[in-house]
């Protein structure tokens, strides 16, 4: 395997936390290897400044593998940069180009305020989940796993949706910080199997107004967060929720 | 220190249900007094969280992620065991527990692993009712698969994403307790200190992660669910904030560390391509049900692979092993890819790395075919490598995945501190020197869901208790002792970074504490970790202040804890003169290279007791004998 190196020009949004005012910050490295992942470019950059008596820049990782959703990189106004369903952590510097100029912003919404530099607060998803993305089942209470069949095409599709990892790419790329997608999906993922059905009207309900309170804006069918999907959740997710939330009102 | 297993007595398959008939009660009423402190939010920790809650008890849950949903347990691909014998194929909860005990070469506790396999199936059933997407067969009903090979189909999975779709069933059954007010959700804040009060572990110390807070929390028990030590090689296929912290600071109050050498090396990894690596990563081992591994028999050759001709490559595991060829376990596969490339046969850049051809299975099943199976990992692969592995050979080399060892726990799963639970990766207990594949999953949700609500409860009912009371002076002491660790890692401003001294740490167990282990290599290790240690306390350069959020902080204070650990494992593979599981020791293997298990004098669960720490680490061996009642130890053999 042959490498070949590059120098990549930085601007990254650094910001103290989040009372203060932020501003782009200009940084060069040179001998960037083409094997690197993006966040591995990063973390030679705080290797460097580190050493120079400088500020690492904060970002959020953790598996590095493209599941867990930590990371939230917003490149060239890009969520989770140039490369179709690929997290951050897993776009590597190949895809970059001698010379270039890459731009990193925070995944910017008024539900997610900045903590420092790149690493926001989502905390906001944590609480649609709480208030009703769950089905109410009890340790203990549950009847034989094959006691209820599932058509394997519902399965499947439940999958689909329940492969969200929370990272707010959604949210970042949305022009009005909508969390449809994101609150959407789960509630798309529990209605296609039967053991969603008890609480259907309830979940879609409060996991909608919880959406609202958050700050997090309407939907207005951009699909901006289906293209910058890591896992690749369709926007069919949303039309569903909105089916869902009007029928629920009747409902009751 | 005394060991006390607390195995109950009577027939195997009767351990659990005379024990849990003879488990003292709490009542609701009295339930709603207690606390319980959980810390971690993987399968382990999420699924105890909400068990307890929906018992009743007040629960805090502590978790160093942005969300409880990011837990390491998100990243497990392959599936769950469990001996539902869907398949009608033979199998059932005595096979589940016989593969286990076997498979972790009779080195963990046969009342424990019978009980895993027992409650196994009680996991698939709540899993299912949280609408966790298991795969399904035309019928509907539930898919099983051959996994890790095992002779029946016991793997329940849902595609490559398993352990995220178990997680976050556990995670919503956790948010719905939040919802409910039982459980207080503490993200962000990563555990420092245990708080022991007369003997008893009574609470614990946290730093906030964004605001630099140190604050202190009392309860009735505290349950550790932080999972496993990987990372102190530096490199391995944790995610990158998976520590050993709290579970080494429990250790330093008094908590027995058990069996710090068990560590199982995954054969399939991509390959390190440079110094800048900062994680490896995993690639299903059912890919070696069709890839053939190799190697060119000529260390010098420098032919592109397509243009190695067919008596030029060496085959090593279909020679060495004729009748498992490349599906041998884990840690076989493993220690023949670090010989081979010690003899100098490796590929690619860095030598360190072999190659696993799928050339045959294409001409055989087509590309489709092929695609059909591994696309995902394929391309995954290419994303990564920026080759493509249907027209050349993926690189893979072995990496550190899972330790087995862990603090020590008895049959309730409760540390020899009392009021100290462990569960998940994070104890010792279930997988002795080697797990198997689809059952990390299994025993931190058993763990979580369906042994420690009970034995926990048993636990508080059983105790007299005070009150918690955080202004008792040992939660002063303990945060004193955190805070003073911080100020003198920012204080020192050296010359060098915290990853640099993590780099170089792991350097030192991957080439004498990693997939051989050797007396000499060992003492050497021990050697070089005290002295990059002190080094480490007199040159390290972390940047910034506390009172804010500072990521290589974090690491700086993990990295410490790395370094003491780093030593305990090699003594730990030092003391134990034999070979089993993933624990090899180059002196004792037969002439052909097989592992030689000496049952008569190791046959223990080795529990280290910390004693102090003064330039060198003092630690005292206890042991716990492992005794056969149920099944016999037998030898492993895959030729």
């Amino acid at each position: 395997m042959s490498s070949s190196t590059m120098t990549i020009h930085l601007k990254i949004w650094r910001q103290k936390n989040s009372h203060s005012k932020g501003r782009f910050e200009t940084y060069t490295l040179d001998q960037v290897d083409e094997h690197m992942s993006f966040l591995e470019m990063l973390d030679v950059l705080n290797e460097q400044l580190i050493m120079e008596d400088g500020d690492p820049v904060e970002f959020d990782y953790d598996c590095r593998e493209g599941i867990c959703g930590s990371c939230n990189l917003v490149i060239n106004g890009k969520a989770h940069g140039p490369k179709h369903l690929t997290a951050v952590c897993q776009l590597h510097m190949r895809n970059y180009n001698d010379g270039d100029t890459v731009v990193i912003e925070p995944a910017r919404a008024a539900a997610f305020p900045v903590i420092k530099d790149l690493v926001v607060d989502r905390t906001a998803f944590d609480r649609i989940i709480e208030a009703g993305g769950y089905v109410s089942v009890k340790t203990g209470s549950a009847p034989e796993a094959n006691l209820i069949p599932v058509n394997q095409k519902k399965a499947n599709q439940a999958f689909d949706f329940a492969t969200c990892i929370g990272c707010g790419a959604c949210v970042a790329a949305c022009p009005n910080s909508s969390a449809s997608l994101f609150t959407g999906a789960k509630i798309a993922h529990l209605n296609k199997l039967p053991q969603g059905q008890p609480e259907r009207n309830e979940r879609v309900l409060a996991m909608v107004d919880q959406m609202q309170k958050e700050g997090f804006g309407d939907c207005s069918n951009f699909a901006e967060c289906e293209a910058v999907c890591p896992v690749g959740i369709s926007i069919s997710a949303i039309a569903e929720m909105r089916r869902d939330y009007m029928k629920a009102l009747f409902d009751d | 220190m005394k060991l006390d297993s607390k195995v109950p007595s009577g027939p195997l398959e009767e351990k659990w249900s005379k024990h849990l008939n003879e488990i003292k009660l709490l009542s609701p009423n009295n339930k709603r007094k207690h606390s319980v402190i959980v810390v971690g939010t993987g399968l382990a920790g999420a699924s105890a969280a909400a068990s307890l809650a929906e018992l009743g008890y007040h629960v805090k849950v502590f978790c160093i992620q942005d969300s409880g949903r990011r837990a390491h347990s998100i990243a497990a691909q392959g599936g769950i065991n469990a001996a539902k014998n869907y398949p009608n194929d033979g199998d059932s909860i005595w096979r589940l527990f016989y593969d286990t005990i076997k498979g972790g070469d009779y080195r963990s506790r046969e009342a424990n692993v019978y009980r895993l396999a027992e409650v196994a199936n009680e996991i698939i059933d709540q899993a299912v009712a949280q609408g966790v997407p298991f795969a399904r067969e035309y019928s509907g009903l539930l898919d099983n698969r051959s996994f890790g090979g095992a002779q029946v189909s016991r793997t329940f999975y849902a595609r490559g994403q398993t352990g995220q779709q178990l997680l976050l069933g556990a995670y919503q059954a956790m948010m719905k307790m939040v919802h409910t007010g039982k459980i207080d959700y503490h993200p962000r804040k990563e555990m420092l200190d245990l708080v022991v009060i007369d003997g008893q572990a009574r609470g614990i110390i946290t730093r906030d992660l964004v605001s630099g807070a140190m604050e202190k929390w009392a309860a009735d028990a505290v349950v550790l669910c932080t999972g496993g030590y990987g990372n102190v090689f530096y490199l391995s296929t944790n995610a990158k904030n998976s520590n050993v912290t709290a579970a080494w600071r429990c250790h330093k109050r008094g908590a027995a560390f058990a069996n710090p050498c068990y560590v199982q090396i995954h054969p399939t990894c991509i390959p390190v391509s440079g110094d800048y690596q900062s994680k490896l990563t995993l690639m299903s081992e059912s890919l070696r049900n069709d890839g053939r591994v190799w190697v060119p028999k000529d260390p010098k050759d420098e032919r592109k692979a397509d243009k190695i001709p067919e008596e030029d490559r060496y085959y090593y595991l279909e020679e060495r092993y004729p009748s498992f060829g490349n599906l041998v376990p884990r840690d076989v596969a493993s220690r023949n890819a670090k010989i081979v490339t010690d003899e100098g046969m490796g590929v690619g850049a860095t030598g360190k790395a072999v190659y696993l051809d799928f050339r045959d299975a294409i001409l055989r099943d087509g590309e489709d075919g092929i695609r059909a199976k591994y696309g995902n990992l394929f391309d995954m692969y290419e994303n990564i490598t920026g080759e493509n592995p249907y027209k050349v050979p993926m690189r893979i080399f072995p990496a550190v995945h899972y330790t087995m060892g862990g603090l020590w726990v008895d049959y309730d799963l409760m540390s020899n501190v009392p009021g100290l639970f462990v569960a998940g990766e994070a104890n010792f207990s279930d997988h002795g020197a080697n797990r198997l594949g689809a059952s990390a999953l299994m025993q931190g949700l058993a763990d979580g869901y369906f042994v420690l609500p009970y034995t926990l409860g048993n636990f508080i009912a059983d105790s007299d208790l005070s009150r918690p009371d955080t202004d008792h002076e040992a939660f002063e002491e303990a945060l004193s002792a955190s805070k003073a660790q911080i100020d003198k890692l920012l204080a020192i401003k050296g010359n060098k970074t915290v990853v640099e001294f993590h780099r170089d740490l792991g350097n030192i167990l991957w080439d004498k504490v990693g997939i051989s282990r050797s007396r000499e290599g060992l003492q050497q290790a021990i050697n070089d970790i005290q002295v990059l240690r002190k080094e480490f306390w007199q040159n390290v350069r972390v940047p910034g202040e506390a009172g804010y959020y500072n990521k290589y902080l974090e690491f700086a204070c993990r990295v410490a804890d790395f370094f003491e650990l780093a030593e305990l494992m090699a003594e730990d593979a030092l003391q134990r003169e034999e070979s089993c599981g993933c624990h090899l020791r180059e002196e004792f293997q037969s002439e052909e290279g097989e592992a030689i298990r000496n049952d008569e004098k190791y046959s223990y669960v080795a529990a280290w007791e910390y004693k102090g720490l003064n330039g060198k680490l003092e630690e005292k061996l206890h042991k716990e004998d492992l005794e056969f009642e149920f099944v016999e130890p037998t030898q492993r053999s895959y030729k």
